[in-house]
């Protein structure tokens, strides 16, 4: 971990009225270029009448009060990743502002300002924050600077050239003359930003690259923070839900009059699907909807099972799925003799630590919304759609995100709360239990892959994969579902990394019945790597081959991913000695555009009880933005694949889910975490993503080192207890 | 009418005597600092302290407080190991999403309280019952001595 000099900047509070006014404008004002034109982020000056705002936007993400305040509008939404403080980082970098004065704002629902370039619309995920806004917010920061330089050398009759800028001052060095950003506010001439403005060399950088304070802690341990779910509009109400138990079932009788007995309850709200108590306060919600008598029509899944989902996958594992690569001539390849395995991997539950939640206020002519969600347009659009009001009349404030992981990609939640509210006059906190969280969730597909491989002379020849599962894309954005392939299911898989002539990745949609299924930290590489790597180390015990050695040998066309690999080898002491069922496993990684070597040390004893030691990685991930958050999302991301690889399993019967809270939805705690090293590898690349590849990492490197350990491959998650103790087989 | 005693002010609160603490907090006075997580004690975002002791306000009934002292992470940096821990947190860049950093800022508070220089078996005892699902717990337990540290 590294420090860093205490600084004290702040977010701005939660009204979002003034950046709402102030880009409402902007955004009818540049119209939908930025959209167009992500290469190169249009920066537009937009004056603001004195009358309306003492500030002054100088783009989307930029804007100067007259008092100096420098606030930075941070188009992606902080979930944990650090990405307030990141993309403050970049913008404040090119705009030479002091960063120990500034500002960040959540940006407000606009997918005409605030698209993802990587996605095409405002999206937090898939660890592309840095990734693509690196180059829009260079730009915007670099433009803004360039706009204030020419401001401030027009006031000095000087040309600009001689001008230079830093901590949010313009400086004339010649004579001495000095003006400071808050002043130049009101004097930024020009309609157009500069088309090219000038960018630091990297050398130059001084925020970006240094451990920088995240600008979100200070809230964080003193309570102040205030997340979607700490909202109190005045005259709130609070309800909770209960949906189906069964996916899919209806309401099919509510006899009520247990809830109107719980002092605090003012309203039941029964819809087709779901049925609500609104309360004065959670206690009086809770209680007054456990004092319910609800009778489910249980529908066409009331007999559904986690086994039966499972013979279906590997069913549809024998059947030929859609070519998502294919290199060489594996067929023949194989012909010489092949090594098989099946693997599966469970569905899993988000279980953010802030519930879900979503507060809305549907008046006749306008429909306000309080949450903290990764989609914040798709948010505003869905309540636009089920109030048939207009996107304009639909206002939403963002929060900071008590844990996305994914479930808040999706707006399910919105629109019940939405629906919920217009049963309900006056503003309506909708919070859920833990236990309707967990189980009225959308999951982490269930996987099944199956594998061929041949290996001659100590190296792959040969390596098919099928992966078969459900297709989030189809679903979640249908567009980018071409010709039957999910590029999703199959990240990991495809971009194997090793030097195999003839590889053969294949895709085979099966939906489960029932269950919906979305983005979990990690995405599909979390499944991908931890079924290749596993498979990985079976052929590389085949070949009677050191795991690392290997991997090593045949990495020769991914020189950054093999740096990585001997990085973590020598920090690990790979080949050192262990002590009897201790064993070191390996995994390495080339996702989200990073590249990652993993050694996981683990012990199992006797029962079956596993040990997580230590866990090594070495990081090659581009330029470093705040190598300390970097470090942080590592080790809180092989946390969260630990816990999954130990722990994790939503399992289905008679069509409902059969965990419910953390005591059988279990975490990771304290006393079972494990010393974790990162090591960063210096690196002027573009920057890669960060917040999901430690999850990715954890899984594949803990059940190789279970295998060294034990000699028991394990071809399923969760680790099976049993099966390390010998009870049951693998 | 029950008077409870929170962050040395006696309050008023309408509540019903088996409302739990947490739920007074947050939605009768507005004190959303302490956290709902799961409501049945598992995970630890609602601690709060009584007289200086660390409880899962979750499940707490608002009428068995009685005179008891209640302490909640708005206040808890006036105590003196609070603020230890809270600068330890910041120092060590402990946090993630947040959501939870509440509840274990409360636990290593309370900890500190009993035991002023803990080892990694005392942090263990105390710190189990908390859950962070960014898993900040390599930098809880550093944090934890650092604040231990702190003159």
């Amino acid at each position: 971990m590294m420090s860093a000099e205490p600084i004290a900047p702040s977010i701005a509070g939660i009204d979002a009225s003034l950046s709402r006014r102030a880009f409402l404008k902007v955004s009818a004002a540049t119209g939908g270029s930025l959209l167009l034109g992500f290469s190169l982020s249009p920066v537009k000056a937009v004056r603001q009448p004195a009358s309306e705002t003492t500030a002054f936007a100088l783009d989307a993400f930029i804007r100067i009060e007259r008092s100096g305040l420098v606030t930075l509008i941070i188009p992606q939404v902080e979930m944990g990743q650090g990405v307030y403080t990141s993309l403050a980082m970049i913008l404040a970098e090119e705009l030479d502002a002091d960063f120990r004065r500034v500002t960040v704002e959540h940006a407000p629902p606009s997918d005409a300002l605030y698209a993802n370039p990587a996605v095409g619309f405002q999206v937090t995920g898939g660890s592309t924050s840095v990734r693509a806004f690196w180059m829009p917010m260079r730009k915007a920061g670099a433009s803004a600077r360039a706009m204030l330089v020419e401001a401030a050398a027009a006031t000095w009759r000087v040309d600009p050239a001689t001008c230079r800028t830093a901590n949010s001052e313009v400086i004339h060095e010649a004579s001495g003359r000095k003006l400071p950003y808050g002043a130049l506010a009101g004097r930024v001439a020009r309609a157009a930003p500069p088309k090219d403005p000038p960018l630091k060399a990297l050398q130059e950088f001084q925020l970006i690259g240094q451990p920088a304070r995240r600008l979100d802690s200070p809230g964080k341990v003193n309570g102040s923070a205030i997340f979607g779910i700490d909202v109190l509009p005045p005259g709130v109400k609070i309800a909770t839900l209960q949906a189906s138990p069964v996916f899919g079932g209806k309401v099919a009788d509510v006899e009520e009059a247990g809830a109107h007995n719980v002092p605090g309850v003012r309203q039941v709200v029964v819809l087709d699907d779901l049925v609500a108590v609104v309360g004065d306060h959670m206690w009086a919600a809770k209680k007054g909807l456990e004092a319910l008598q609800i009778t489910w029509d249980e529908g066409a899944n009331a007999n559904v099972t986690t086994a039966e989902i499972l013979t279906q996958l590997q069913a549809a594992s024998e059947r030929p799925g859609v070519v998502a690569k294919s290199v060489g001539d594996v067929d023949k390849a194989l012909s010489t003799g092949k090594i098989e395995a099946t693997y599966h991997v469970p569905f899993l539950a988000h279980a953010p630590m802030e519930p879900m939640n979503c507060t809305v206020h549907v008046r006749p002519d306008a429909c306000e919304i309080w949450v903290g969600i990764q989609v914040l347009s798709r948010a505003q659009a869905i309540a636009a759609k089920i109030t048939g009001l207009a996107l304009d009349k639909v206002i939403v404030h963002n929060h900071l995100i008590g844990g996305g992981f994914g479930r808040r990609l999706e707006v399910d939640g919105v629109a019940k709360a939405v629906r919920i509210a217009q049963k309900v006059n006056g503003p309506v906190k909708l919070v859920w239990t833990r236990e309707e969280d967990i189980q009225q969730a959308f999951y982490r597909p269930f996987y099944f892959d199956r594998f061929q491989a041949s290996v001659s002379g100590g190296k792959i020849t040969a390596w098919s994969h099928r992966v078969v599962g459900s297709s989030i894309l189809a679903r979640w954005a249908p567009p980018a579902f071409v010709k039957g392939l999910d590029g999703d299911a199959v990240d990991g898989a495809v971009d194997f990394p090793y030097d195999v002539a003839n590889i053969h990745v294949e895709y085979v949609r099966q939906e489960p019945p029932a269950v919906t299924t979305c983005f979990w930290r990690g995405v599909g590489p979390t499944h991908n790597i931890f079924v290749v790597e596993s498979f990985v180390d079976e052929l590389a015990h085949s070949a009677g081959k050191d795991p690392v050695l290997f991997r090593r040998d045949q990495l020769q066309g991914a020189p950054r991913l093999r740096a990585c690999l001997d990085l973590a080898a020598d920090k690990a002491g790979w080949g050192h000695p262990l002590p009897a069922r201790v064993g070191r496993g390996v995994a390495v990684q080339s996702v989200f555009g990073s590249y990652i070597a993993t050694i996981a040390e683990a012990e199992v004893d006797r029962n079956g009880k596993v040990k997580v030691r230590r866990v090594v990685c070495a990081v090659d991930c581009g330029i470093a933005v705040n190598p300390d958050t970097i470090a942080a999302q590592i080790e809180g991301g092989l946390i969260f694949g630990l816990t999954a690889a130990l722990h994790s399993e939503i399992t289905i019967a008679r069509g409902r889910v059969q965990q419910s809270n953390f005591h059988d939805y279990r975490m990771m705690r304290i006393d079972e975490a494990p010393s974790i090293e990162v090591h960063l590898i210096k690196s002027d690349a573009a920057p890669g993503g960060i917040g999901e590849p430690g999850t990715v990492a954890a899984a594949p490197s803990l059940a190789n080192a279970l295998f060294a350990a034990t000699g028991i491959r394990l071809r399923h998650l969760p680790i099976d207890r049993d099966v390390l103790a010998g009870r049951k087989p693998a | 009418m029950i008077n409870l005693r929170i962050n040395g002010k006696v309050t008023a609160v309408d509540a019903p005597q088996d409302m739990p603490l947490l739920w007074v907090l947050r939605d009768l006075l507005g004190l959303t600092g302490t956290k709902f997580g799961c409501g049945i004690a598992q995970c630890g975002a609602c601690t709060v302290h009584l007289d200086g002791e660390a409880v899962r306000s979750c499940l707490l009934p608002v009428g068995s407080i009685k005179d008891r002292s209640i302490t909640t992470i708005e206040a808890i940096g006036e105590t003196s190991n609070g603020a230890k821990v809270q600068k330890a947190w910041l120092d060590l860049e402990v946090v993630q999403c947040g959501y939870c950093q509440s509840g274990q800022i409360m636990s290593a508070t309370a900890l500190l309280n009993t035991t002023p220089h803990p080892d990694d078996s005392d942090i263990d005892a105390a710190m189990a019952g908390n859950i962070c699902r960014c898993g900040t717990y390599v930098r809880i337990r550093e944090a934890i001595k650092r604040a231990a540290q702190i003159e």
